[in-house]
C-alpha cells in the first residue's frame, strides 16, 4: 500500500511538470510582449502556433521511435523526403498539399527500400540505412540543384526544406497540419493498445492474434506522416531531432507510457513553438537548428536532473546508499566484537574497527555517532542502548530471513523474493513468522 | 473421431528454414493433452524454432500443426505463450501489472481498452506467482527472476489450454524455479498441456511426465520414464552427455 502512495505523489510530479509547461508555453507570447514590451506580428503568432502543433506530433509518435530505437530510421526517412519535394514541385507547383505528399511518397519508399535491401542482402541495418539517407539524400540535392537552374523557379524556396524555415509557414499550412495532425493523433490512441504491445513484445502479440507485421507498418507510416509534416518547419537534416528529442527527454521523468507520449508532446510543442518564434525573428536564423537547441536543452536538463534516472539524482543516490551501507556493516561488525567480548556494550577498540573491512568503516563510525547509535570514549567505540536494539533486530531478521530461504517450501509459506535487507514481519504474514520464530535456536545473546 | 483431435498439439512434416540450412526438419509429433512435456536437445537444436513455428511466428518450409485437432487461427484462443525473457527490452516505460494485463489483449480484441475486470485477473495472477507487491513497480526494477516470473503471470492470464515456454528456467533463482514449478504442476492437475523449452537434463525426470528429445528432427518423444534414457540422449546430444551427466541421469531414469 505504502509504495502506491509512491507512485501516486510521481504521477502527480509528472502532471505538475506537464501543466507547468504548458501553461508556459501557452503563456510565453502575452509575458513576453509584457515583460520585455516584445511586438509579435500576425505572422510570427502564426508561425509559433505552427512550430507548437507541429512538435506536439512529433514529440508524441517520437516516443514510439525512441522505443523502438528506430532513431536512425527516422533520421533516413527524413533525408529520404527530399527528392519527393523536388519532383512534386516540379509536377505541381509550390502547394504545399502536393509538396508534403511527394515528400511522403519518396519518404515510403525509402522505407520499403530498406526492408527490401535487408530482406535480400546480407547487409545489416547501419548499412541499409545509411545506403537509403544517401542516395535519396543526394538526388534531393541534385534535383534541387536542377531546379534552382530553371528560370522563374529558383525563387521557390525550396531549400527551405533542407533546414527548414518558419516564417514561409502560412495560415494555410497551420490548418492543414492540425488536420493531418489531428487523424494521426486519432490513429494512436485508436491502436494505443496494440501499438504497445507490438512496440514492448512484438512475439507475444503476433501470439495474440495481433499481426505485428501490419502493426509496424501502420507506427511507420505514422512516423513517416509525423516526419513529412514537420519537414517544412525543421528541414530534413534535423527533423530526426525534432522527432527523438521530446522522446528521450520525457523518458527520464516517467516509468509510463501515457506519461511519456503526453510529456514528449508537451515538450515538443515547447521545443517547436519556441524555436518558431526565435526564428521568425530575423530571417537569416534558420528553423530547424533553433528548435533542436530548444529540444536538446530540454534534453540536458532531462538527463541531469530527472528525479530516479537523471545523473544528479543517481549520483545523490549512490552516495546515500554507499553512508547507508557502511553504517549497517560497521553496526553489525560493533555488536559481533562486543558479543565476542563479553557484553554488547563492550568497548571495541578504534584501531581494531577502523581495520575491518574495506576502509569503509570511516565513514559508517560517523554515520553511527551522527545517529546516536555509537559513541567514541577513551577505550574505544561503544554501542548505545538504541544501537544495541537496532542491531539485535538486524541480526534477527537475518536469522529469520535465512530459516525462510531454508525452510519456506516444507512449511507451506508464500513465495517471496528473497530480499534480506527489508523487514521480514512486513513480507510475510504474522503466522508465517511465527513459524520461523519457533525455527531460532535458543537466544545465546546477552 | 479425428485421431488428430485427441492430441492437444500434433505437428506434421514441418520444416523450417532459415536461409538453405533448415532449423527444424520434418518433425512429426503428437503430445496427447493433460501432459507436462519437456523440449530438450543441444544448443541449435531448433527447440525455439519449433515453438516459433507452431505459434505461425516464423513461416514455415512445410508441414502443418494442430491444436486439439484445429488449425491455429481458430485455436489461437486455447494457446499461451511464454517468450524468452531475453525478448523484450525491460526498460521499457510500463509497470509489472501492465505487462501482466497484456495477456488479456487477445481476448479483449482490438481497441477494447483493459478495465477493472482486467485488473482484478492480472492481480490474482500476480498473486499466484509470488509479485502480488510488486504489481506498480517499474519493470526495469525487476529481478532476471521477477521478470521470468511477470512472464509467467502474463500467460497464467491468457486461460490457455495449451502452454509454450521458452525457457522459462534460464538463469533464475531458486525461489523462481519453485514458484515456475509449482504452477506447472498446479496447471497440470487442472488438465492444462505445458509444453517447456528446457536446459537441465538433471531436472528432467523430476519436473515432467513427457518429454521430445530434438535435435533438428525428433530424436525421441513419449513418456519420460520410457523415453529419458541414456541411448536416446547420446542420439540427441552426440557422446559427450555420458561423461558430462551420465552418473545423474541413469539413475534418474532408473527410477
Amino acid at each position: 500500500m505504502r509504495r502506491q502512495h509512491i507512485l501516486k505523489g510521481d504521477d502527480r510530479r509528472i502532471w505538475l511538470i506537464i501543466a507547468a509547461i504548458a501553461l508556459l508555453g501557452v503563456l510565453i507570447l502575452p509575458l513576453s510582449q509584457a515583460l520585455f514590451g516584445l511586438r509579435f506580428s500576425y505572422t510570427v503568432r502564426v508561425v509559433a502556433l505552427g512550430g507548437a502543433i507541429l512538435g506536439l506530433i512529433s514529440g508524441a509518435l517520437g516516443c514510439f521511435a525512441v522505443l523502438r530505437r528506430e532513431s536512425l530510421l527516422g533520421d533516413a526517412l527524413s533525408h529520404a523526403a527530399l527528392p519527393g519535394v523536388a519532383i512534386a514541385f516540379l509536377l505541381a507547383g509550390r502547394e504545399l498539399g502536393p509538396l508534403l505528399i511527394g515528400a511522403g511518397i519518396a519518404s515510403w519508399l525509402s522505407l520499403r527500400f530498406v526492408a527490401a535491401l535487408l530482406a535480400t542482402t546480407r547487409l545489416k541495418q547501419d548499412a541499409a540505412l545509411g545506403i537509403a539517407l544517401a542516395s535519396f539524400f543526394a538526388a534531393g540535392i541534385a534535383l534541387l540543384a536542377y531546379i534552382q537552374s530553371i528560370p522563374d523557379a529558383g525563387q521557390a524556396g525550396l531549400d527551405h526544406f533542407i533546414f527548414g524555415q518558419a516564417a514561409a509557414i502560412i495560415e494555410s499550412d497551420v490548418r492543414l497540419v492540425s488536420a493531418v495532425g489531428i487523424a494521426v493523433l486519432l490513429v494512436l490512441a485508436l491502436f494505443w493498445k496494440e501499438f504497445k504491445l507490438v512496440t514492448f513484445d512484438p512475439e507475444f502479440a503476433g501470439a495474440n492474434g495481433f499481426r505485428s507485421g501490419r502493426l509496424n507498418a501502420l507506427l511507420s507510416t505514422l512516423i513517416v506522416v509525423t516526419i513529412v509534416l514537420g519537414l517544412q518547419l525543421a528541414g530534413v537534416i534535423l527533423m530526426v531531432g525534432m522527432l527523438i528529442a521530446p522522446g528521450v527527454a520525457a523518458r527520464q521523468w516517467t516509468h509510463k507510457l501515457d506519461q511519456m507520449v503526453i510529456l514528449a508532446a508537451v515538450f515538443g510543442a515547447f521545443s517547436g513553438g519556441v524555436g518558431a518564434v526565435v526564428s521568425a525573428l530575423d530571417s537569416d536564423i534558420p528553423t530547424g537548428p533553433t528548435i533542436i537547441v530548444a529540444a536538446f536543452a530540454l534534453v540536458l536538463i532531462s538527463l541531469a536532473f530527472a528525479p530516479g534516472r537523471g545523473l544528479v539524482w543517481s549520483r545523490m543516490r549512490a552516495r546515500t546508499n554507499r553512508r547507508r551501507l557502511a553504517a549497517r556493516n560497521t553496526l553489525r561488525d560493533l555488536y559481533r566484537y562486543a558479543l565476542a567480548h563479553g557484553a554488547s556494550d563492550a568497548a571495541v577498540p578504534d584501531a581494531f574497527i577502523r581495520g575491518v573491512g574495506d576502509g569503509s568503516a570511516e565513514l559508517g563510525l560517523r554515520e553511527l555517532r551522527a545517529g546516536g547509535l555509537a559513541t567514541l570514549d577513551a577505550a574505544g567505540w561503544r554501542l548505545s542502548p538504541s544501537g544495541i536494539e537496532l542491531a539485535r533486530r538486524r541480526r534477527r531478521n537475518q536469522q529469520l530471513w535465512d530459516l525462510y530461504r531454508l525452510h519456506a517450501d516444507e512449511l507451506g509459506l508464500p513465495v517471496l523474493d528473497a530480499d534480506s535487507q527489508s523487514d521480514i514481519a512486513t513480507r510475510l504474514p504474522p503466522a508465517a513468522v511465527a513459524k520461523l520464530e519457533k525455527l531460532l535456536p535458543e537466544s545465546a545473546e546477552a | 473421431m479425428d485421431t488428430r483431435q485427441s492430441f492437444a498439439l500434433s505437428v506434421d512434416d514441418l520444416t523450417v528454414a532459415y536461409d538453405e540450412k533448415p532449423a527444424i526438419w520434418d518433425i512429426d509429433l503428437d503430445v496427447p493433452a493433460g501432459v507436462l512435456m519437456a523440449i530438450v536437445g543441444p544448443n541449435g537444436a531448433g527447440k525455439s524454432t519449433l515453438i516459433k513455428a507452431a505459434l505461425n511466428l516464423i513461416p514455415r518450409a512445410a508441414g502443418t500443426v494442430a491444436f486439439y485437432g484445429e488449425p491455429y487461427e481458430r485455436a489461437r484462443p486455447l494457446v499461451g505463450y511464454v517468450p524468452q525473457r531475453g525478448s523484450v527490452d525491460w526498460d521499457f516505460p510500463t509497470s509489472v501489472l501492465d505487462v501482466v494485463t497484456m495477456g488479456l489483449y487477445g481476448k479483449l480484441g482490438w481497441f477494447r481498452r483493459p478495465g477493472r475486470a482486467q485488473r482484478e485477473l492480472a492481480l490474482a495472477a500476480l498473486e499466484q506467482v509470488g509479485l502480488l507487491e510488486y504489481a506498480d513497480r517499474q519493470i526495469s526494477q525487476l529481478s532476471g527472476g521477477q521478470q521470468q516470473r511477470t512472464f509467467l503471470a502474463r500467460a497464467l492470464v491468457q486461460d490457455a489450454q495449451i502452454y509454450f515456454m521458452d525457457e522459462p528456467f534460464a538463469a533464475v533463482d531458486a525461489v523462481t524455479e519453485n514458484a515456475i514449478v509449482n504452477i506447472l504442476r498446479e496447471l497440470n492437475k487442472r488438465g492444462k498441456t505445458v509444453l517447456v523449452v528446457h536446459h537441465d537434463l538433471q531436472t528432467v525426470a523430476e519436473y515432467f511426465d513427457w518429454v521430445t528429445l530434438l535435435n533438428v528432427e525428433v530424436i525421441a518423444s513419449g513418456r519420460t520414464s520410457e523415453t529419458f534414457t541414456l541411448a536416446n540422449l547420446r542420439k540427441t546430444y552426440g557422446g559427450r552427455v555420458s561423461t558430462l551427466h551420465g552418473g545423474q541421469l541413469l539413475a534418474a531414469s532408473a527410477t
